[in-house]
């Protein structure tokens, strides 16, 4: 491949700067833009979203033009994919188990499939951590702080 | 003289059963949660954060308050003792702090930090007492566009402070801004940003923003590289100092108090410059400069001195302009938001129970920090040999039930997961993420500003160079920003940061 990029890292971030800013942009198009006086509620936003994208097309050139000092990829291969999904799997199910399932059970699902993220996972482990996390919280949250959650939801028999 | 009227008036809150127990909880919970590997003030504050909300203001901030420091002293502890600093200021005390204990003193570091640390606290709030309210009387005369100019002073000057690169955190803090005008437009209650949310209507919820980023993101990221990393604690005895040491870390911690004082007022990383700061100082007067790094014990002393001061000036900008510094005192902010104070120099003067109390609670903080942790030392070591494998899921269930009891609302838990891969990106792109968060937390009260200073001149953007104040903190700012950039101060810059 020519060298066009001599800074993957910058030239990946600058596009994602003009991208964010361009995604204001279209957003914040249909606001009012008012006058310098009164200003409308889509003038700030129209000010920070071209300084947005100006600083992303100096990282965007930084990187076109200056190589990188730094080690470390960002090649999609390397990105811990395991990780990033598992982790963000618990939170979602917890998110939506919170109110039908109840404290206990999603709380339980959190802990257990977050676990399943490490390299180092081990059934006994995680199946105990998540246990006694439904059992803290219990104490802490539900007897401790009064949060108003019942330990289990609707769909299990609670109220 | 007033000044000890109001310390009367401060101790006499701080001292009741209640927050003195609020507060010796935010310490033991603090330094619980700090003492863990790869947990840092940032995210131990994000996530106790709404445990805090049920109490009253002044103990919410008290309790704050002491989980500041306790996770503060808990990175020490996991520096000293097994070379992990939790948080940038306390890279400095790993170098000669996991040296000694190597040598078997590591008791003798632990009690050089908090003894440190005591001093520096006292000194710190005592400064604090005397220099807010005036700092706070002389900003009540503040327009619209002084304090628009004090903002982006305050947003350029972390930036210029911070370490990585200049564009990209000021791209951050942009960023930050825009996220942080989401919601309905305070003038006009259109909405902006929302996708026709409700849920976003109220704007972006913050502690959701900043567990994600900083608690979910982080987690990531330690997982990418999980190494099976072979804890090996020192074992912990002799919490006396010898007289001889007394004598040698007096010097430095005296340097240390005052020089953390003076560079935590700054905006941007008062804690983390002036640990640095500290350890070059003392390393540059020794007489055996060659001891640095081979377990000096002055190379502990100073720097924990000097950070626990800034850590406690720091406060000075956030009670007094209602600006914060660095990441803990936006979330602090972001606190007294939620606890329906609006931050600015009103507070000294409008809420003196709040803040005086504050201030007197530092003071038994850091006291209760001393008392608590030289005898529970034990307990932490153990605690420290935690494997993260086993700590990370815990701490995802503790963000999610964390999140979700700030409005009773499962909205907020995926609106985490969205910014805990963010703040991943963030990361894997080398954009510093506290800026981001500065930005969120100032950017309502900058465009507010900057609206009311257009308002009152008549459109005319020369306001805020035509007034004395504004202009010349504007200056300040396109001076900072326009040295960081300069070619050889940055390459200095960058080599300063490396070190």
């Amino acid at each position: 491949m020519v060298r066009f990029v001599k800074n993957p890292r910058n030239v990946a971030t600058g596009l994602m700067l003009i991208a964010v800013a361009a995604f204001f942009v279209w957003q914040g198009s249909d606001l009012p833009m008012g006058r310098a006086i009164r200003m409308g509620p889509g003038y700030f936003p129209m000010i920070l979203a071209g300084l947005l994208a100006l600083l992303g097309l100096i990282v965007l050139l930084t990187g076109l033009t200056r190589p990188s000092d730094d080690e470390g990829s960002i090649a999609l291969r390397h990105w811990p994919w395991r990780a990033l999904a598992l982790v963000t799997l618990a939170v979602v199910l917890f998110g939506f188990g919170i109110r039908p399932l109840g404290l206990g059970p999603s709380m339980w699902l959190a802990v257990f499939v977050s676990s399943l993220a490490s390299s180092r996972f081990n059934i006994l482990t995680g199946l105990l951590s998540a246990c006694i996390m439904v059992a803290f919280s219990w104490a802490v949250f539900i007897k401790g702080l009064g949060l108003p959650l019942p330990m289990l939801g609707p769909w299990l028999g609670g109220y | 003289m007033e000044i000890f009227d109001n310390l009367a008036l401060g101790f006499s809150v701080a001292f009741t059963f209640q927050n003195i127990l609020y507060c010796f909880l935010g310490v033991l919970l603090g330094t619980l949660i700090g003492v863990l590997p790869g947990l840092g003030p940032v995210p131990t504050i994000a996530m106790l954060l709404p445990i805090t909300f049920g109490l009253p203001p002044v103990a919410a901030l008290i309790m704050l308050s002491g989980i500041y420091y306790g996770a503060q002293y808990g990175g020490s502890t996991t520096a000293i003792l097994i070379n992990l600093p939790g948080e940038s200021s306390s890279v400095v005390t790993a170098i000669d702090g996991y040296q000694m204990a190597r040598q078997g003193r590591a008791g003798t570091a632990l009690a050089t930090a908090a003894l440190g640390s005591f001093f520096a606290g006292s000194v710190a709030t005592f400064l604090l007492a005397v220099f807010a309210p005036p700092l706070a009387d002389l900003a009540l005369k503040f327009g619209p566009p002084e304090y628009f100019a004090l903002m982006v002073l305050g947003l350029i000057a972390s930036v210029a402070l911070a370490s990585g690169s200049v564009i990209k955190a000021l791209a951050m803090v942009v960023l930050g801004i825009l996220l942080g005008l989401s919601g309905q437009d305070v003038y006009t209650g259109t909405p902006r940003f929302t996708f026709d949310v409700i849920e976003l209507a109220d704007g972006i919820e913050f502690v959701a923003l900043a567990m994600g980023v900083f608690g979910i993101g982080e987690i990531v990221r330690n997982l990418e590289d999980e190494h099976t990393r072979t804890v090996m604690v020192q074992k912990v005895k002799g919490l006396l100092l010898s007289k001889d040491d007394f004598k040698r870390i007096i010097g430095p911690v005296l340097r240390g108090t005052f020089l953390g004082s003076f560079l935590g007022i700054l905006p941007g990383g008062g804690a983390i410059l002036s640990s640095f700061a500290s350890y070059s100082i003392e390393k540059k007067i020794s007489r055996h400069p060659e001891r640095f790094g081979k377990g000096a014990i002055e190379g502990v002393a100073g720097p924990e001195s000097a950070n626990n001061a800034g850590a406690q000036t720091s406060f000075i900008p956030m009670l007094t302009l209602g600006i914060p510094s660095n990441p803990v005192m936006a979330l602090m902010i972001g606190a007294l938001i939620i606890q329906g104070i609006v931050p600015g120099p009103n507070v000294v003067n409008e809420q003196p129970n709040l803040f005086w109390g504050i201030v007197a609670s530092m003071w038994i903080g850091n006291f209760l920090l001393v008392v608590l942790n030289l005898p529970l030392i034990g307990i932490w070591v153990r605690l420290l040999t935690v494997p993260y494998h086993i700590l990370f899921p815990l701490i995802v269930g503790f963000c999610c039930i964390g999140v979700y009891s700030v409005n009773n609302n499962e909205f907020d838990v995926f609106t985490m997961a969205l910014f805990g891969l963010i703040g991943y990106v963030l990361v894997k792109l080398q954009c510093e993420p506290a800026p981001l968060l500065l930005g969120f937390i100032i950017g309502p009260m900058l465009e507010e500003y900057l609206r009311r200073a257009m308002l009152i001149s008549r459109g005319d953007p020369l306001v805020f160079v035509s007034r004395p104040i504004s202009a010349t903190m504007l200056g300040l700012a396109a001076l900072a920003l326009l040295v960081v950039l300069l070619p050889s101060v940055r390459k200095k810059r960058e080599d300063a940061f490396k070190e």
